[in-house]
């Protein structure tokens, strides 16, 4: 539908990029790549360096350490406005005493394009976002996620090789959050663009990326797809982040190969090693890949400690030998007793090796 | 992409240093003395004619310098080959436009040793001209080009140029004048050797004498200026606070009426309260004929010395402890008052526990803010002071005098600089430790508490006498310009009015301008005209660089800035004659030194409003028009500069109106052609002319309240630059 819209997205390759402010590190000097036409999530707690690194990318701070290449060509020195990227804010920072079409179209005329061309192409985009004929407003005339997507029209317009979003849903309602995730997704996966997007929500992350970057402490803890971090993480940090998830200590007693013999409490687990040593090991459970059955061999025995009702499902607590675990189950669950003894058995699907 | 060329600042070195005249004109430059090239009088042609055709080889240094930096200004070659020619031309330019400047004067080598060293040169030039200027101005853009180049300030141009524009101009108008003030310090005197005389002139009993502790004479003027800035600040934080109080915790009915005493001493020409003092109490002044008449008694001249320029400044300085401690009192968050009342305290313990202490720093604040508007007044100790010296009035006398002791002023200004940058630094450090005033804005809610009845008691029994006085005072001030001779001869008049601004009719038909306030009036309004745009420009661009961009030395160049705010107007004023005196900037007596010293005597006044304008502006959104392609000049153009509109208009007529009202640095720098309202009052008040004085300050006074009324018309209390954080609610039909 939109002919305006059409390039796809590049490469950014960032090359041992850090940046400090006088003593404090605010990123450490990492290496990342982000292929053409794929969306990325840099994800963290508050203070992590995410942002900084967004805007790295986008030309507005300057990195102290490394270089970044978009589309192969080295971007390390130039300042924003001469980089191909723009960038939706977190405010969206749509200018308040301009209408919504002279705030589309204020990128392309800045790149010299005679006004009356630069409406007609700023329309287009607007109604790439489904705002078709909202151009003569004011800002401050629409809600919040007509902002939002005035916000993106006007990124979008300048037919950037790389588009960035810095927490773009965080002012937005949380259903409205929602729907405009899935917006953003499907817009980029339509122009192929290529997207680098911070949030410090997961489960936003989880939905609209093709890959995460968890970042902590100013560096990658991990990077990979959605998937891997949910079923991989090579940390409880990012495995706790990316999800509720019991850690509970366990022992390596050997290895054949890939796979492990660990001992959990009296049980013994066959795990994917993932590399760790034999010796003192931390086991990851997702609450959903535990059953509660009856106290039974092969099960790892529990009292119940607590039990609510969700509706959907119960959420249990259990104390076990190993310390406490979460479990979700179904909602009959609910109706378990303090004190009762059962048994829990592990899903290996949902339980994964990570170093102490 | 290619980085921009520095094509156009090139041509405006070029242009200064072959082409237009280098030096100053005598009689200004006519359009065919532009053409400078080819000129047979050596002062008349540009720097390259003179050292081709009158043999004036120290221009060539720049001439080279102006090649050198060609390849780089050109588009063409890598970024850092063309930062390098930038770098190298532009600092050789600086580095040999100054020397040249400073080691040749108009007596040929300006100092001995150069004399020595090479002999005498047999020929000597003036201060720089337009040519010189041109060139200057070139090779410091040029520089900070290159400096971008090299990938400084994250490579853009404009910043830097700023940068570069903000740190010339206050090393050329600060840095330079207070160090030439200073170092005249050192110069010997008569028989003595310069340490010799940097220690007489430095010890003087007349500065530090203590000998009034003990016997009936005046102490030495570092004591008086102390003992005057002390009371005075102490006095006015009281007072201050007893107005905040009311005016912020009480239901007062004239509290919008008490707010409007914070405009009086922006727009208060600086000696209209020393007269109405005078008029009240001086030797003819009511209080006094009335207790002669009624009782008899004589009582004589007190109010001229310490007790009339402390009372004249409490009067003028209280408005401003008011101002910054209304923001202090609104700025504690009821949340604690309310806690501590649920704590059981009662409303004395929690005004006592609470309230006060965490005014505390506030109260430093405006008890330094107002002791170094004490130490730098001068209208009131010059009108009230008698021969109660303090240091702004000793200096004036050591300059205008007949003592003509430059030594003597400079000391007198290195003792007052001390004095206003320790103050400052201690400002500093209070307002720095301000953080537990809350201003988070989050979860403020809560009332203020009412003031305990006896606090309360105490704020009305001292504030509304006080502000009664400020009126009785202001009414008497400018009554006093509708008598014939205050005093004696209460015949009411308006002639002290025509006297000042009478309107003739030639017989041609034309108006003449007979009054003799006319002249002064006129060069006032145009020389502040002139200086505000550019005040106004330069505050906010310091603003933006300084709320907006983060580089290598921002925290020095705010703290330089800072600084030379702090410099008290009379050192400047003396450190200008002495610095501006002499080539190489030659500007004593002209306009330009009086616009100078203008822009940046209230340069803190754009500073301050484009800081406060700017806080409110959400820094995205010039990033906003940064990612989409605008170049940062089209940034602040098309965004910061219309959302800034309210802040344009408030810091232009801000920095008008205190052009006008200005006398400290000022009254130094006055020529015949160039004479200031304030400074022709003053020399009216000191002969003795009360009725024309104040007949013109009357007509000033309004001039400015209509000055001040039509922007509070016109800016009114607009939002523009607010945002709406959170989504707003959306009228009927909207929702996509």
């Amino acid at each position: 539908m939109s002919h305006a819209i059409a390039k796809p997205g590049a490469e950014v390759r960032l090359q041992g990029i850090g940046k400090r402010y006088g003593a404090v590190q605010a990123v450490k000097p990492l290496d990342l790549t982000i292929e053409g036409g794929t969306l990325v999530t840099l994800l963290g707690p508050s203070g992590c360096g995410k942002t900084t690194l967004l805007r790295m990318i986008a030309g507005l701070e300057q990195a102290t350490d490394g270089r970044l290449f978009i589309g192969g060509r080295d971007v390390t020195l130039l300042p924003a406005g001469a980089r191909n990227v723009s960038m939706v804010f977190q405010s969206y920072a749509l200018f308040p005493h301009m209408s919504v079409l002279d705030n589309v179209a204020y990128g392309l005329v800045s790149s010299g394009m005679r006004k009356r061309d630069a409406h007609g192409r700023a329309e287009t985009a607007l109604e790439t976002v489904g705002l078709k004929g909202f151009g003569s407003r004011l800002p401050s005339e629409m809600s919040g996620g007509q902002q939002q997507r005035v916000a993106v029209a006007r990124a979008l317009v300048l037919e950037p090789e790389v588009l960035l979003f810095d927490e773009p849903l965080s002012n937005l309602d949380a259903r409205l959050r929602r729907s405009m995730r899935e917006e953003i997704r499907a817009l980029q996966q339509r122009l192929g663009l290529t997207v680098v997007y911070v949030t410090h929500d997961q489960s936003e992350a989880l939905a609209v990326s093709d890959r995460i970057v968890v970042m902590r402490n100013a560096e990658i803890a991990q990077a990979g797809t959605p998937e891997e971090l949910y079923s991989q993480p090579n940390s409880v940090f990012v495995a706790t982040f990316m999800g509720e998830a019991n850690r509970v200590p366990g022992r390596i007693e050997s290895i054949d190969g890939d796979r492990a013999r660990v001992a959990l409490g009296g049980l013994v687990l066959d795990l994917p090693a993932r590399g760790l040593p034999a010796g003192p090991v931390d086991i990851v459970i997702r609450p959903e890949a535990v059953r509660v059955s009856a106290a039974e061999p092969g099960a790892l025995p529990a009292r119940v400690a607590r039990a609510t009702y969700m509706g959907s499902h119960a959420e249990c607590h259990f104390e076990t030998e190993v310390g406490s675990v979460f479990v979700v189950a179904p909602r009959g669950a609910a109706r378990l007793r303090p004190g009762a003894e059962v048994g829990l058995v592990l899903d290996p699907e949902g339980v994964v090796l990570v170093a102490p | 992409m290619k980085a921009p060329s520095s094509l156009y600042t090139w041509s405006v070195a070029a242009l200064g240093t072959l082409i237009l005249p280098w030096h100053m004109q005598q009689d200004g430059v006519a359009l065919g003395g532009l053409m400078a090239l080819g000129q047979a009088d050596p002062e008349a042609a540009s720097a390259l004619w003179q050292a081709i055709a009158h043999g004036r080889f120290w221009f060539w240094p720049v001439l080279a310098a102006l090649a050198l930096a060609l390849p780089g200004a050109l588009p063409f070659g890598s970024a850092a080959r063309r930062a390098g020619f930038l770098l190298a031309g532009a600092g050789l330019g600086l580095a040999a436009i100054v020397s040249q400047g400073l080691a040749i004067g108009v007596q040929g080598w300006s100092t001995p040793w150069l004399t020595a060293m090479f002999g005498e040169l047999g020929d000597r030039q003036f201060g720089v001209g337009l040519g010189g200027t041109l060139a200057f101005a070139g090779f410091v853009l040029l520089l900070t080009d290159g400096l971008a180049l090299r990938g400084f300030f994250r490579g853009d141009r404009f910043v830097s140029g700023a940068v570069g524009v903000l740190v010339a101009s206050i090393i050329l108008f600060t840095a330079w004048p207070v160090t030439t003030v200073l170092s005249q310090m050192f110069t010997p005197r008569g028989d003595l050797s310069t340490a010799a005389a940097l220690a007489d002139r430095l010890f003087d009993q007349k500065i530090w004498g203590l000998s009034c502790v003990a016997a009936n004479v005046n102490c030495g003027v570092f004591w008086n200026t102390l003992l005057l800035a002390t009371s005075t600040a102490s006095a006015a934080t009281l007072l201050g606070l007893c107005f905040a109080l009311i005016v912020t915790r009480t239901g007062f009915p004239l509290r919008r009426g008490l707010r409007l005493l914070t405009v009086l001493p922006i727009i208060t020409p600086p000696f209209v309260i020393g007269l109405g003092l005078i008029l009240i109490f001086g030797r003819s002044g009511v209080v006094n004929q009335l207790a002669e008449a009624m009782f008899g008694l004589e009582l004589g001249r007190w109010i001229y010395g310490f007790n009339g320029v402390f009372l004249a400044q409490v009067f003028s300085f209280t408005p401003t402890a008011f101002l910054v401690l209304i923001g202090v009192v609104e700025g504690i968050s009821p949340t604690m008052e309310e806690a501590s009342q649920t704590l059981r305290a009662s409303r004395m313990r929690t005004f006592s526990s609470v309230t006060l202490p965490l005014m505390v720093p506030g109260l430093a604040n405006a008890w330094l803010v107002v002791f170094v508007e004490s130490l730098a007044d001068f209208g009131n100790p010059i009108v009230l002071g008698g021969s109660f010296g303090v240091l702004s009035t000793e200096i004036f006398f050591a300059v205008v005098g007949a003592q003509q002791d430059f030594g003597r002023a400079a000391v007198l200004a290195a003792v007052m600089l001390v004095v206003a940058l320790v103050a400052f630094m201690v400002q500093r450090a209070v307002v720095g430790t301000r953080s537990y005033v809350s201003m988070t804005g989050k979860g403020d809610v809560g009332l203020p508490q009412p003031l305990p009845r006896r606090v309360k008691a105490v704020a009305f029994a001292v504030a509304i006498p006080w502000a009664l006085l400020t009126i009785i005072v202001y009414t008497m001030a400018l009554a006093g310009a509708f008598v014939r001779v205050w005093g004696r001869d209460w015949t009411p008049t308006l002639s002290h009015f025509q006297r000042a601004f009478a309107l003739e009719w030639a017989p041609s038909g034309a108006l003449i301008f007979a009054g003799g306030a006319w002249h002064s009036l006129f060069t006032t309004i145009q020389l502040a005209a002139v200086a505000a745009p550019l005040t106004a420009g330069l505050g906010l661009l310091a603003a933006w660089v300084l709320t907006r961009q983060r580089f290598a030395g921002r925290t020095a160049l705010e703290f330089a800035l800072m600084l030379t705010f702090a410099v008290p107007g009379t050192v400047i004023g003396v450190a200008y004659i002495l610095t501006y005196n002499i080539p190489p900037l030659e500007i004593t007596g002209t306009a330009t030194i009086l616009v100078v010293c203008f822009v940046f005597r209230n340069l803190p006044v754009g500073v301050r409003s484009g800081v406060a304008a700017m806080s409110q502006l959400d820094k995205s959104l010039d990033e906003a028009a940064v990612t989409l392609r605008a170049s940062t000049f089209r940034a602040i153009r098309t965004v910061v500069l219309p959302l800034l509109k309210p802040a344009i208009v408030t810091a232009l007529v801000y920095s008008f109106v205190r052009a006008m009202t200005t006398v400290s640095a000022v009254i130094f720098l006055v020529s015949a052609e160039y004479e200031m309202a304030t400074v022709f009052i003053i020399n009216r008040v000191i002969n003795g002319d009360y009725g024309l004085a104040i007949a013109y300050c009357a007509v000033l006074i309004v001039l400015m309240m209509t000055a001040i009324g039509l922007i509070n018309l016109l800016v009114g209390r607009r939002r523009l630059g607010r945002r709406q954080a959170a989504p707003p609610a959306l009228p009927a039909g909207g929702r996509a």
